[in-house]
C-alpha cells in the first residue's frame, strides 16, 4: 500500500468503481459483445499481483465497488483470489458472468472469498434461440443451472437479458423467469451498440414498435413487482430524443481497466482516435484519475460544443456518449447524435428508417472475425 | 410518500446490500447490486438502526427520544425514506 502515492491534486470527486475487464477469452461468441473489435490474448493479460495493485490503488483513492468482467472472468483462475483481496479493501464485489463455467464447485470457491453479488447474463428465454446468439450449443441450459445454484447459495442474483429484434416479444417470459427465480434484480437491457454490437446493427437492432411493446411491458411490470424486485430498463439510442449519460459522465464514476491493464473512461473509449491510455503498470491508479490527460479531456462540462454548452441538462447527461458521437460524426467532441437537439440528430434517425426488414446473419464474436466479414457498418463517414 | 405502511414492518437490508463507513469521503455509504447511495444525515440515523429486528415503531421511538421533533412528522420522514430505499432496492419492508 505504501507504493500508492498522494493524490496529486483533489480536482475531481474519486471514482465509485472500478471495471476490471480480467480477460477477453470467453467460451461464448455472442455478436453484440462490449468488446473491441481487436480482442486481447491471454498471454498479454495482466498478472495477479498486477490486478490486486489496481484494487489497492483503487480502494485507496476511494472506489467503492469492483466489478469483474471479461470477456467471461472465471475464465481466470485466479478469480477467486481477487475477490478475497477485494473483500479484503471493503470493495464491494460484483462479478458479471456468462454463468457457463459455474458450477458447485467454483461457486463455493467464489462464495468463501467473499463475492458480493452475481449478474448472470442470458442471450435469451428460448434455450435454442440463446444458444444461437451465444455461438454455443447447450449454453442456455448452463445458465439455467448457474442461476438454480447461484439462488441455493443464498446469494443475491440479477438477471441480465440482453434484448435485440430477435428476442423482444419475449420480454414477458424473461420477467416470468426472474419472478420464479426470486431474482432480486433484473436488468432488461437493449444491445447498446458499440464494439461488437455497432459491428452487427443490422442484424440486432429493433423496430420501434418492438422497442415500445418492451417498454409497455417493463412498466406494467414494475408497477407489479414494486418493492419485490428492480428492474433496470436501457434502451437503444436510435429512437430515443435525448442521450444516455454515458458512464454516469466521462471519469466522473468509473475506470475501466483492460485485459492488457490500460485505464480507460468508458468500455469502448479505444474506439476514439488520438488517445493514448496509461497503463496501470506504468502510472498510479490516482495520477491516471487525477491527471492523464484522456480523462481529463472530457471531464465536466468545459469541453462541450453548443447546444450543450447552454443546455440545462448538461450536467445530467454529459452531453451523451463521446464514442457514439465518433461513431456517427467522425468527431467525438460533437454533441451525441441521440440527442434531438444535435445538429447531426438525423444520422441516428436515418439508421433507423434504412434497418433492414430482414434481419442479416450475426458476425461472431472472434479473434480476426471482424476483419474476415465484410464490412457492413458505415462506421465514420 | 408515506403510502401507510404499518409500524410493525421489520425493515432490512437485502441480501447483498451493505452499510458502511469510507474513510476516503469520510461519509456513510450504501452499497448494493449496482447502486451505490450517500445517504445524508438523517437517513444515516434511521439506517444506523435498520437491523432486521427492530421494527418501524421502534426505531421512530428511538429517533423521537433523541430528536427534538413531533412523532407523528419522524414517523412520517421514516417511513418514506425507507419506502423510498425500498424502492432502488437497498432494503427490504
Ligand atoms: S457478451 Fe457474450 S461473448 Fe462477450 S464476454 Fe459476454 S458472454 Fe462472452
Ligand atoms: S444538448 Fe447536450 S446537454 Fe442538452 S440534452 Fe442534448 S446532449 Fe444533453
Amino acid at each position: 500500500m505504501n507504493a500508492i502515492e498522494p493524490t496529486p491534486r483533489r480536482a475531481a470527486e474519486p471514482p465509485l468503481g472500478l471495471i476490471l475487464e480480467l480477460t477477453h477469452r470467453c467460451p461464448l461468441q455472442c455478436p453484440y459483445c462490449s468488446n473491441p473489435l481487436e480482442l486481447a490474448r491471454a498471454s498479454a493479460e495482466l498478472d495477479t499481483a498486477s490486478w490486486c495493485a489496481v484494487m489497492e490503488q483503487g480502494a485507496a483513492l476511494g472506489a467503492l465497488q469492483v466489478h469483474f468482467t471479461g470477456g467471461e472472468p472465471m475464465a481466470r483462475k485466479d478469480l477467486p483470489a481477487l475477490v478475497r483481496r477485494a473483500a479484503e479493501l471493503g470493495l464491494y464485489s460484483n462479478l458479471i458472468t456468462s454463468g457457463v463455467l459455474l458450477d458447485p464447485g467454483s461457486i463455493a470457491g467464489l462464495i468463501a472469498a467473499g463475492i458480493d453479488h452475481i449478474q448472470l447474463s442470458f442471450q435469451d428465454i428460448d434455450g435454442a434461440a440463446g444458444d444461437d446468439v451465444a455461438g454455443l450449443s447447450g449454453a442456455h441450459a448452463r445458465k439455467l443451472q448457474a442461476a438454480e445454484l447461484i439462488k441455493s447459495s443464498g446469494l443475491p442474483l440479477t438477471l441480465n437479458f440482453v434484448i435485440q429484434r430477435r428476442n423482444a416479444e419475449r420480454v414477458p417470459r424473461m420477467l416470468a423467469l426472474a419472478e420464479e427465480l426470486g431474482a432480486g434484480r433484473v436488468e432488461i437491457a437493449h444491445v447498446q451498440y458499440y464494439g461488437w454490437g455497432l459491428r452487427n446493427r443490422a442484424a440486432l437492432l429493433p423496430s420501434r414498435e418492438q422497442l415500445d411493446f418492451t417498454t409497455e411491458v417493463v412498466e406494467a411490470a414494475r408497477a407489479r413487482l414494486k418493492g419485490r424486485m428492480v428492474i433496470d430498463y436501457v434502451v437503444p439510442d436510435y429512437y430515443a430524443r435525448r442521450p444516455k449519460a454515458c458512464m454516469g459522465g466521462w471519469a466522473r464514476r468509473e475506470m475501466v481497466i483492460t485485459p492488457t491493464g490500460k485505464a480507460m473512461p468508458c468500455h469502448a473509449a479505444d474506439s476514439l482516435p488520438g488517445f493514448a491510455f496509461a497503463s496501470v503498470t506504468e502510472v498510479s491508479l490516482a495520477e491516471i484519475w487525477h491527471a492523464d490527460p484522456a480523462f481529463l479531456r472530457f471531464r465536466g462540462t468545459a469541453w462541450m460544443p453548443e447546444p450543450c454548452q447552454s443546455c440545462d441538462r448538461r450536467e445530467i447527461d454529459w452531453g451523451g456518449c463521446r464514442c457514439q458521437a465518433f461513431a456517427m460524426t467522425g468527431d467525438p467532441e460533437r454533441t451525441d447524435p441521440a440527442c434531438a437537439l444535435s445538429p447531426d440528430h438525423a444520422l441516428m434517425q436515418a439508421v433507423a428508417f434504412e434497418r433492414p426488414e430482414i434481419a442479416p446473419a450475426y458476425v461472431y464474436r472472434r479473434i480476426g472475425a471482424a476483419e474476415a466479414a465484410e464490412a457492413p457498418v458505415e462506421a465514420a463517414d | 410518500m408515506s403510502a401507510a405502511l404499518a409500524e410493525d414492518v421489520v425493515p432490512a437490508f437485502r441480501p447483498g446490500a451493505k452499510f458502511r463507513f469510507d474513510a476516503v469521503r469520510k461519509a456513510w455509504v450504501v452499497l448494493a447490486p449496482e447502486r451505490l447511495f450517500v445517504p445524508d444525515e438523517p437517513a444515516v440515523a434511521v439506517l444506523q438502526l435498520v437491523d432486521g429486528r427492530r421494527s418501524l415503531g421502534a426505531i421512530v421511538d428511538d429517533l423521537a427520544a433523541r430528536f427534538n421533533a413531533p412523532r407523528p412528522v419522524i414517523a412520517e420522514d421514516v417511513a418514506a425514506m425507507l419506502t423510498d430505499l425500498a424502492a432502488k432496492g437497498a432494503i427490504r419492508l
